[in-house]
């Protein structure tokens, strides 16, 4: 069954409709990408995924469960996580709090903080340990009681994909996650994805306009244009595909095509 | 002398501190300047006035009520008065004119009921004597105003840079949107800090009225300008700074009231304000975020 089933997706703001009955799924264990020329609706469709936007029409489940109506932190309670295209840590907290505030849904204690119960303290280290085991896992172990506001622009980005993987998620979404990286950071960034997929079963979707960098790595693909789907297939048939070409190149190699028709 | 003067002004330096914690903790988290803050304080000293008249309690149980009861109020005020608003994303002015207004209209209600003039606690509240250490005398009320305070504070602290609850409110602080997709609850613990900095308020009207033995609708308007005061010169947002900055009011007033005059005693927060603008302006430890609750 699929993970992710977005179903008739609409939203309009006044005249302008951003994404107009979009339907997809994401696979369970796949990298799937999200592409499409600038405007195309990306972003707005990961706002209403994530439950920032309410959508005009349509619907959105994760597994068999609606996420229709659900604020974002009922939803990432659920198992959906996200981050950002400008980055959104807490820059000034330390990088383990910050991974930290990702495990808040987790920890059951509320009112035990106050009462500074056994049950509490345990689960308050465990708490500390899960966290230092997830920067372990993208590489910042060293950083940990750094202000998060002081690391470099690509070691913010794997914090903001720790923080994220802290809220334990079935789904991790990621707006253009490579977005400002130079290609040694992309790089490894790319390598870091592969491990959630392969090394913690993850599944990604993602928005991203590195071409390399989704051709290599996503399973599978959807694309947008003026908030449309005009494609969804594997990497090699949606680069083949003359919707795509047209988009991306513009409908003067749609004339080109046509043109080259008529001299046949 | 000098001792006797340096006792006194802090313990009025530790209930302006106590004050200005809960004021500027509502800042820092709703990054909205909430002038019903004051009446939280005038509500919590009558709460526990009619707690130790009406109901015979001692002054340690009413305490706690005045606390309760000007949380519970800071609750429902913010959710009447602001959650439409922020909802809106509506500019910070609109949110401080509805408090505003709202201030008015809750001070003018409060001396219509109440009437304006000055309260006491009954007489059996300063029936614990006082301590001597040579020339100072220390009252036990003065001591339960102190510590009072103190506890509270460090509570406080305690709870917001060292537990997980005040690492949620802190990325509520920080940013409300991020903290969401991280899965926490950020109308609840908009609900948790006005809950909280409410009580603080009320907590700090019943040991002001205390301490001056003075309890009356308006004495919360007077609170919040020094409150103001305070939290500038600590620093808007931070809670160590209002800390600091209180107890140094505090000890500036009586020093003044002391040594100079009476009559100058009131300036003295507004010069400490002015210096720290010109010298300091984000406040004496200040960076630049204000958002450090």
């Amino acid at each position: 069954m699929a993970l992710l089933t977005v179903q008739g997706l609409t939203r309009r703001f006044q005249g302008l409709v951003a994404v107009d009955s979009v339907d997809f799924t994401v696979t369970p264990g796949t990298v799937h990408g999200l592409i499409g020329p600038n405007g195309a609706g990306k972003t707005t469709l990961f706002n209403l995924v994530s439950g920032v936007l309410a959508p005009s029409a349509g619907s959105v489940r994760l597994g068999d469960q609606p996420l229709d109506g659900l604020p974002p932190y009922r939803r990432t309670a659920l198992g959906l996580a996200r981050t950002f295209q400008n980055i959104r840590i807490f820059s000034e907290m330390t990088v383990l709090e910050n991974v930290m505030t990702g495990l808040h849904t987790r920890l059951s204690a509320t009112w035990g903080i106050l009462l500074r119960s056994p049950g509490f303290r345990a689960e308050e280290r465990q708490a500390k340990a899960k966290a230092r085991d997830l920067l372990a896992f993208v590489g910042l172990s060293e950083a940990a009681d750094i202000r998060a506001g002081d690391l470099p622009y690509g070691d913010q980005r794997r914090l903001e994909i720790a923080r994220a993987l802290a809220c334990e998620p079935r789904l991790v979404l990621l707006d253009e996650p490579a977005a400002g990286m130079n290609p040694a950071e992309t790089h490894a960034l790319l390598g870091l994805l592969r491990r959630l997929r392969d090394e913690r079963g993850l599944t990604l979707l993602l928005v991203e306009h590195d071409m390399p960098l989704v051709m290599s790595l996503c399973d599978r693909l959807t694309v947008l244009n003026f908030g449309r789907r005009i494609a969804d297939g594997t990497p090699a048939e949606v680069r083949a595909h003359p919707a795509v070409i047209e988009a991306y190149l513009g409908t003067g190699s749609h004339e080109a095509g046509a043109s080259r028709e008529a001299v046949k | 002398m000098l001792e006797q003067q340096l006792v006194n002004g802090v313990v009025l330096g530790a209930t302006y501190a106590l004050f200005a914690i809960g004021f500027t903790l509502m800042f820092g988290v709703m990054g909205v300047i909430n002038l019903t803050y004051g009446v939280y304080f005038a509500l919590g000293a009558f709460a526990a006035l009619w707690s130790t008249q009406g109901l015979g309690l001692p002054i340690w149980a009413a305490l706690p009520v005045g606390a309760l009861v000007a949380g519970v109020l800071a609750v429902v005020l913010d959710t009447l008065l602001l959650t439409r608003l922020r909802r809106a994303k509506a500019p910070e002015l609109a949110s401080l004119m509805v408090t505003l207004g709202a201030t008015l209209f809750l001070y003018a209600g409060m001396a219509a009921a109440l009437g304006t003039e000055i309260r006491r606690f009954p007489a059996e509240v300063f029936s614990g004597g006082a301590y001597s250490l040579g020339d100072v005398r220390v009252g036990t009320t003065q001591l339960l105003i102190l510590a009072a305070a103190i506890v509270l504070m460090l509570a406080l602290l305690a709870l917001v840079r060292g537990s997980r609850l005040g690492l949620a409110i802190r990325a509520v602080a920080e940013n409300p949107d991020a903290a969401s997709l991280m899965g926490i609850n950020g109308a609840l613990m908009l609900r948790v800090v006005s809950f909280l900095s409410g009580a603080i308020g009320g907590a700090a009207g019943v040991l002001v009225g205390l301490n001056f033995n003075a309890i009356q609708p308006f004495m919360g308007e007077h609170m919040m300008l020094r409150g103001f005061a305070v939290i500038i010169v600590g620093g808007l947002g931070d809670l160590r700074g209002a800390l600091l900055a209180g107890l140094l009011v505090g000890l500036a007033e009586v020093l003044t009231a002391a040594y100079l005059s009476s009559t100058l005693k009131d300036m003295i927060a507004f010069a400490l304000l002015v210096a720290t603008l010109w010298f300091r302006p984000l406040g004496l430890f200040g960076r630049a975020a204000a958002k450090r609750a």
